[in-house]
């Protein structure tokens, strides 16, 4: 299979040319059967007067069931996914996702919710909610969590927003947020979109942040230092403490991005190392499936000073019981609420909604499920074997063969993750890392994070976490020496590769110069 | 492996990286994990102690509806090669993702008749929200006129995000229905909007329909909002619309009412209801605003060999890439839920988008007509509905919902705890899908009517 093709010569897989829904079935064809009108004819126009009808319908495909399930099932062989084999997509997290979940979540008493539903009538969701959040809670070291966001980037702009809205409480108009250069992108964007200004922070050598660049940008109109320990080096900061010293010392909150919890369960706590705020990704520690780009989820944790600005409702739970309920006063016996921010406490000076609805509850039953297969001492495991497979994988490619090419960029040992260098590789065998991540692709195994983070030439980014095996990593990092060797050769096999893909490299300078961006239809 | 590092013990290689004065020597203070079958016990407790759509004949819409979801829906979100990918960034061995957000944009196209969509959002309301920040970026002007006309939902998140963004919220009234039958009652108020658009209005937002049900006259709202520009000198506001996709059958598109951008809830297509998400958000857009979008897009190209293939274009808008100056935070958004969508929208098809929006239409009217026959019971508008509608009845709505739910009957929102205006007191907002019957809305009817009824009696006394 990793064998350069021949001349001419087609695998199966790339015999198929792409046909969207659109250019498949006939006119007439097609899968619904419309429920029967059971009601009296009414006239048209008193209905909707022709002034507001579509004349005409919208072009969408005419199909048939089984065209529809072969054209989609065919579709989804042309994607690489977690099930088949080893992603070691670094800051991704894409670990296992239990079967388990995806039943539990279509139970009717889940799955056929409405969000409107009264909390009475809502009770086994509304508690599932209410242990979630106190899972989260101590999972974080912080007392109050809201699950509304939809996304760690929802998360992080709940958090920009309630940080400046604790600062306006203050009367302070503070307008700077400091991100570290390894910082994900959703960072500085996220600042932007929230309203303030971006001031970067330096590295240091070690890989943590350069705390003279910090102790010389941390000033009175810093609102938030926003930080992911370990960072996407890999590097749990060993400056943490003092970093949040300075941090609190100017007045300004320190921000935890969790995209990188996993390497940290049972271990450690943001709370712990002085973070006022946290957000989760429960699409990456907590196994909710990563879908091909979501759903996600990105709930918030916050000290008791920021509780007061998290987004509504929040699940509460009501003790003894509410008052009565109206004059028939029936089912006065509700344990657990959604509660909209009072007079104090949590939520009484929100930050308002972020999204509709009560958050992505069916991200929330997979991550809970999760946390109550796994437990306090599953948590705290799934985290070692995370960090033990990071470190052994990273033993592996630090052999000779390897690591005169591909060095690591930071530190010795890592945590979750690590980031390589592909910048000697490039110069001495003329090859870059888009190239080894194309050949990787022939060997059956999804490249890791490529040129990310910014600050190091040709990076690699790679994250393992706890689900491989001792086997797959050696696989991988016997892949990795292979193509090396083969590149010292003859450097052409990698710099064309991929072979084996339905596809091969694509032309993406073309499609950003001339969008197409829907299938024409006739 | 420990060898392999050069580490003593697992420990050991903790201990050398976290410093020991922020390391958890105690543990985690949580229960002790459970075997599988014990989780499914307690995860179907807690969905026993929900009242599902499955167990009470019901009328709640106002956002999220109960439609049917077919099987085949099921089947392919459960599929290994779609559920647990992540975002193509390898496009060689995503081109099954791939295909489908193109083919979704596609279809969101179609539907709204713009001609360029992005590949979701997280869902409605936050995708009204990013499309104040589009005008933003469009042109740089400080208000937001808002119809109240929107799900209060989106106006709520849309506030956050604005001040965030630094832009002021407006809102514009509905007008409320003077007497029996007021003209424009339940719409937006025409004046009013005309008069909150001034020259550094950036984009004005109506929804269609409107929360309450009522369709409104999109084009007049279009119009006047880009002529109050124009007399007030500046060039014209962003207009955005919330839509619901599924009227789009019958209902006059978008793009073809002077529409710029289009955002909406996209649960009803092929989602289920999962206590408020995930969903999807759908946002199109003229093509102007191509370069402005938030999230991912799917464009076409080739391979090296000439083969027909899809990657993620115009990344320049995107965080990964430009960080501070990106178009949107937006990173992972809903891939799995627009996969539903689209093979939602291919399923119902051309001709059933249409049959389905007729259906919804017929059964919708003949249960106005029905309910406001009930004493006690009128209409809150008199504009046209599609799927959904709003009621005022005369006695306290919670009463009412408590003894419907007794006989297995919900019989839609109580307007008023959702929107806290006074004007909404007495409302009921009654939503159907095509899974609620002619049978069905009779016995709403039956319960509803003795309901009011039994309330009526009790404030009597």
């Amino acid at each position: 299979m990793t064998v350069p093709a021949g001349v001419g010569a087609e695998i199966p897989a790339q015999r198929e040319r792409a046909r969207t829904i659109f250019q498949k079935g006939a006119p007439g064809r097609r899968a619904f059967a419309c429920p029967a009108l059971d009601v009296p004819v009414a006239d048209a126009e008193t209905l909707l007067p022709a002034r507001l009808r579509r004349e005409h319908p919208p072009r969408l495909p005419e199909v048939s069931e089984p065209e529809i399930v072969r054209h989609y099932v065919g579709l989804s062989k042309r994607n690489f996914d977690l099930d088949s084999g080893f992603y070691p997509l670094g800051s991704c997290t894409m670990k296992h996702n239990p079967r388990l979940h995806e039943r539990v979540a279509a139970l009717p008493g889940h799955a056929r919710l409405h969000p409107l539903q009264d909390p009475e009538r809502a009770q086994g969701a509304l508690e599932l909610m209410w242990n979630l959040q106190g899972a989260l809670a101590e999972i974080a070291g912080l007392p109050h969590v809201s699950l509304q966001p939809s996304a760690g980037s929802q998360g992080e702009l709940a958090g920009v927003l309630m940080s400046r809205a604790y600062h306006e409480s203050r009367g302070e108009q503070r307008r700077t947020v400091l991100t570290p250069d390894t910082s994900h992108g959703t960072n500085p964007a996220t600042v932007t979109t929230a309203g303030l200004d971006v001031v970067k922070l330096a590295t240091d050598a070690a890989g943590g942040i350069d705390v003279a660049d910090l102790r010389a940008k941390a000033g009175a109109d810093v609102a938030c230092l926003m930080l992911t320990n370990p960072n996407t080096l890999g590097i749990f900061d060993p400056n943490i403490e003092e970093i949040a010293a300075i941090v609190h010392g100017v007045g300004a909150t320190l921000y935890y991005d969790g995209a990188n919890l996993n390497a940290i369960m049972g271990h450690s706590r943001p709370g712990d190392m002085g973070f006022d705020i946290v957000h989760f990704n429960l699409h990456k520690s907590f196994t909710q499936p990563h879908g091909g780009g979501g759903p996600g989820s990105g709930p918030i944790a916050v000290s008791e000073r920021i509780a007061p600005f998290l987004p509504t409702p929040l699940v509460v739970r009501r003790t003894p019981f509410r008052a009565g309920r109206g004059p028939n006063g029936a089912a006065a016996e509700t344990l657990f609420d959604l509660d909209h921010g009072g007079e104090d406490g949590p939520g009484s000076q929100s930050i308002g909604r972020l999204r509709g609805f009560n958050g992505n509850y069916g991200c929330f039953v997979r991550a809970y499920a999760y946390i109550r297969s796994l437990g306090a001492d599953g948590l705290k495991d799934a985290s070692e074997t995370a960090v033990l497979n990071a470190n052994y994988l990273l033993a592996r490619l630090k052999a000779a063969g390897v690591a005169e090419y591909l060095p690591l960029a930071y530190g010795d040992l890592c945590m979750h993750e690590f980031v390589l260098s592909g910048g000697p590789m490039k110069r001495s065998l003329e090859l870059s890392t888009l190239d080894l991540a194309k050949r990787l692709l022939d060997f059956g195994f999804h490249p890791p994070t490529v040129y990310f983070p910014l600050l190091v030439d040709e990076a690699l980014m790679i994250e393992p976490t706890e689900t491989e095996t001792k086997e797959t990593l050696d696989a991988f990092a016997d892949a990795v020496a292979q193509i090396l060797t083969e590149a010292a050769k003859d450097p052409q096999i990698a710099k064309n590769a991929p072979y084996t893909t339905p596809v091969r490299r694509l032309d993406e300078v073309a499609a950003a110069k001339r969008p197409v961006i829907r299938q024409a239809l006739a | 492996m420990l060898a392999a590092i050069g580490v003593g013990s697992l420990q050991e290689l903790f201990q050398r990286q976290i410093p020991a004065a922020v390391g958890l020597s105690a543990g985690l203070d949580l229960p002790e994990g459970m075997p599988e079958q014990d989780v499914y016990t307690h995860l179907r407790e807690l969905a026993a102690r929900n009242v599902s759509a499955e167990q009470e004949l019901s009328f709640l819409g106002a956002g999220f509806y109960d439609h049917y979801v077919p099987a085949l829906i099921d089947m392919l979100m459960e599929r290994s090669e779609f559920l647990t990918p992540y975002t193509p960034y390898q496009p060689e061995i995503s081109q099954g993702g791939l295909q489908v957000m193109f083919e979704y944009q596609t279809a969101i196209s179609e539907l709204t008749a713009l001609p360029v969509s992005n590949a979701s959002v997280y869902e409605g309301p936050s995708a009204v929200a990013a499309a104040g920040y589009l005008a933003k970026l469009h042109n740089g002007k400080r208000r937001l006129v808002v119809s109240a006309g929107l799900h209060p939902h989106s106006i709520a998140t849309l506030r956050t995000y604005a001040h965030g963004y630094g832009m002021e919220v407006v809102e514009v009234p509905l007008v409320q229905s003077a007497g029996e039958d007021g003209d424009g009652a339940g719409r937006t108020d025409l004046d009013a909007w005309s008069a909150a658009i001034d020259g550094d209005t950036s984009a004005a937002f109506f929804a269609q329909p409107n929360f309450y049900g009522a369709v409104e006259d999109a084009e007049a709202l279009s119009a006047a909002a880009k002529a109050a520009a124009s007399g007030a000198q500046g060039s014209a506001p962003v207009v955005v619309a919330q839509v619901d996709p599924i009227t789009l059958g019958v209902l006059k598109a978008p793009g073809e009412c002077g529409v710029d951008v289009a955002v909406g809830e996209g649960q009803a297509l092929g989602n289920r209801l999962d206590f408020g998400g995930p969903s999807f958000g759908l946002f199109a857009a003229r093509e102007e605003h191509l370069r402005r979008m938030p999230g991912r897009i799917a464009g076409e190209t080739v391979d090296v060999d000439g083969r027909r293939g899809f990657v993620l274009t115009l990344q320049t808008r995107e965080q990964h890439i430009r960080r501070e100056k990106a178009t949107s935070n937006i990173c992972t958004a809903q891939a799995l839920n627009a996969l539903a969508g689209v093979v939602y929208l291919s399923w119902l098809g051309r001709r059933g988008i249409v049959e389905l929006g007729e259906l919804l239409l017929a059964r919708t009217h003949y249960a106005r007509e029905t309910l406001t026959a009930l004493d006690g019971v009128s209409a809150l508008h008199s504009q046209p509905v599609i799927r959904e509608f709003a009621l005022s009845l005369d006695v306290d709505v919670a009463a009412v919902r408590r003894r419907c739910a007794r006989e297995g009957v919900n019989p839609g929102l109580d307007i008023h705890a959702l929107t806290g205006r006074e004007s909404d007191r007495g409302g009921l907002l009654v939503a159907l899908t095509e899974q609620r019957t002619r049978k069905d809305i009779d016995r709403l009817a039956d319960v509803l009517g003795a309901a009011v009824a039994a309330e009526r009696h009790v404030v009597a006394a």
